[in-house]
């Protein structure tokens, strides 16, 4: 069983909390005050993007994160070392765009990971009907290729999903882009049930999760809950790191407490 | 008949899981009506009294006899109903989105010849219509904009990125992907994920079929050559894949905007390497860390960073001939073919004629050549103008 399956099948709470944050953003300075309140604030995982310029599963705030990153002159390799930092805190999921793991060379790049502690790799571009190559070299080195399923899929597609999963699969909540949003899809229950019905491996739900109600609603049926883009905003708000922080952290708690068992 | 999603290693279908199943959808529903008299009897009335086909392939004496080279033939898809080959491509598409249920079409557009081309389809099949539209390319295709919005389309201004084609795209995938049920995603060039690239191919090949007729009739046999302008590169797959049976030289010409060694081009072939950028792989402009870097030429529709997956394929098999030219040489190909021919080209076509001009010298006397004249140039007589200081 891999670590990231390890974690989720001894976890105590409801459902693990998993924050994200483009890698570098604001600066890679100030990120690193993010990803210590994200360790605060009670995160079990951390999510760390590599900015690209080209997001297109990507709504505007996220967008909008990735190409301040990039602005700064945050490359993958920053990212990467970024990782390496707090790989030994917490467990670390990438999530990268395939042009970038292809431009800096499949295997030199989970490499890369690998070497950083990485656990995980999500590819939001790259469905399981691409992922061989790339699933095979992230096995050969330990670290979990993560697939994504959409409440599009279909009950085939979430078996060819399933039969190459580990790690985690994570669940798109909904039919869309990331971006905060005000409430849940209404099928969101019985897309998750579809999914547990063809696997064991745990489900984490991204895309739209941005309240304690919604994570309380998705530790029902899930085993992971990802927040982004309200993350991303809370840090753009605040305008000041200081403010970011304790705003991220007392969120986390927040969202944490609804968590417990 | 199964339709390729590979061409060699390129292609593919890099996008999020979301839109996998619509994809697969669109590939059963293309080889079904493909293969349906029915459907082709319906294509081919409307490509023939809508659009207003077949369109001439027509003997440019004047310039022929200026540049003392071989005879040269322009296909007149400037003729065409809304002024591109564009349009070729759209009513194909939008009678697959009617015959798949749709309620909802969406395009991204550069220049905008396809975003009214589409928007065009749209009102003829009576379905509303939105278009992704780069702010940058909307302050210079302002007439395009207007006749957007009088075919009943909205346009939607994309002020991400370089506002131009390649963020249009993003953003018209990103409202594909949250509308995917009702919404049909009209690609303009033979570009994104399996199946587009051949779909479109297929439904611009009319050009190539047509051509082939008329040269034999005209020359009484195949020409030397074939030259036409890459963008993304429909109207070049459309002339090329009718000959591939045949030994025809063929010459696809990208954007060398101002010159290859400034990095402001529009040369994915000849200066970009193998990467993904919506949904293919393929030669595309990118930096080392493999972010898609900022195309640039006069010409919007040739202003992006990748090139359809078919043509990098074409390209390393060295079954067509990848080459260049600037902007300066494609506006005095502009000026050239509006004084000797009375034919006005687009920004994009001129390209093509820019490269005849250029390299006469490749070709013999005897030869006969033809050049797809892939639009018309009224919608770049503003920005002509101001390149030409025309309105003092």
């Amino acid at each position: 069983m891999s670590r990231l399956e390890e974690l989720f099948r001894s976890r105590k709470k409801k459902a693990l909390l998993m924050p994200y944050i483009t890698g570098g953003y604001p600066t890679i300075h100030e990120c690193r005050h993010v990803l210590d309140a994200f360790v605060a604030g009670g995160a079990d995982m951390i999510e760390l993007g590599v900015p690209f310029s080209d997001p297109l599963a990507d709504g505007p705030v996220v967008q909008a994160s990735a190409q301040r990153a990039l602005d700064e002159g945050v490359t993958p390799d920053d990212v990467l070392a970024l990782a390496g930092e707090f790989s030994g805190r917490l467990p670390v999921v990438l999530l990268v765009y395939f042009n970038c793991v292809y431009a800096y060379g499949q295997e030199r790049f989970v490499d890369a990971a690998a070497q950083a502690g990485v656990s995980g790799l999500i590819v939001p571009d790259l469905p399981v009907d691409e992922a061989g190559e790339f699933a095979g070299i992230c096995r050969a080195r330990g670290v979990d290729p993560i697939l994504l399923v959409a409440p599009t899929s279909t009950d085939e597609r979430i078996s060819m999903i399933a039969a190459q999963a580990s790690g985690f699969i994570y669940c798109v909540s909904v039919a869309g882009v990331t971006g905060a949003r005000t409430s849940l899809s209404e099928q969101l229950p019985d897309f998750l049930a579809r999914v547990r019905a063809k696997t064991d491996v745990p489900l984490a739900v991204g895309f739209g999760v941005s309240t304690p109600d919604h994570a309380a609603a998705v530790a029902e049926y899930a085993d992971g809950v990802i927040i982004g883009s309200r993350l991303i905003s809370m840090v753009a708000e605040a305008g000041d790191i200081d403010i970011a922080v304790r705003a991220v952290t007392s969120f986390l708690s927040l969202i944490n407490e609804v968590l417990e068992p | 008949m199964s339709i390729p999603a590979r061409f060699g290693p390129y292609g593919g279908r890099y996008v999020p899981e979301t839109v996998i199943p619509a994809l697969d959808q669109l590939a059963a529903a293309y080889e079904r009506m493909s293969a349906d008299p029915g459907f082709n009897a319906q294509l081919d009335g409307l490509l023939k009294d809508f659009v207003g086909r077949p369109t001439p392939l027509y003997l440019a004496e004047r310039l022929t006899e200026k540049l003392g080279g071989p005879r040269i033939y322009l296909k007149r898809e400037d003729l065409c109903h809304t002024g591109a080959h564009k349009i070729n491509n759209t009513v194909g598409q939008l009678l697959l989105a009617v015959e798949m249920g749709k309620k909802r079409i969406i395009a991204e557009t550069g220049a905008g010849q396809h975003g009214v081309a589409t928007a065009t389809a749209a009102a003829l099949f009576g379905l509303p219509c939105a278009i992704y539209m780069g702010e940058k390319d909307i302050a210079r295709q302002e007439l395009n904009v207007v006749r957007m919005k009088l075919l009943g389309a909205e346009v939607i201004p994309v002020s991400s990125g370089s506002r131009t084609l390649k963020d249009a795209m993003n953003e018209a995938i990103r409202d594909w992907v949250t509308n995917v049920g009702e919404t049909y995603y009209v690609i303009g060039s033979v570009a994104g994920p399996a199946p587009y690239p051949a779909i479109v191919r297929d439904f611009q090949s009319v050009i190539g079929r047509e051509a082939r007729e008329q040269i034999l009739q005209q020359e009484g046999r195949l020409p030397n050559e074939l030259i036409a302008c890459v963008g993304g590169g429909s109207n070049a797959m459309g002339l090329f894949a009718a000959f591939m049976d045949t030994g025809v030289g063929m010459t696809g010409v990208e954007a060398a905007g101002e010159g290859l060694e400034t990095g402001r081009h529009g040369a994915s072939i000849e200066r970009g390497a193998r990467g993904v950028l919506h949904g293919s792989l393929s030669y595309i402009l990118q930096d080392a860390y493999g972010q898609i870097l900022e195309a640039h030429s006069i010409s919007a529709g040739l202003d992006y960073p990748g090139v359809g997956p078919e043509h990098s394929y074409l390209h390393d098999e060295g079954r067509v001939r990848y080459d260049s030219v600037t902007d300066a040489e494609a506006l005095a190909a502009f000026t050239l073919l509006s004084e000797t021919e009375g034919i006005i080209p687009a920004l994009e076509s001129s390209h093509a004629i820019a490269y005849v001009v250029k390299h006469t010298g490749r070709f013999s006397p005897g030869d006969a050549i033809i050049v797809n004249l892939s639009g018309r140039g009224d919608k770049d007589v503003h920005q002509a103008a101001r390149a030409l200081g025309l309105l003092e």
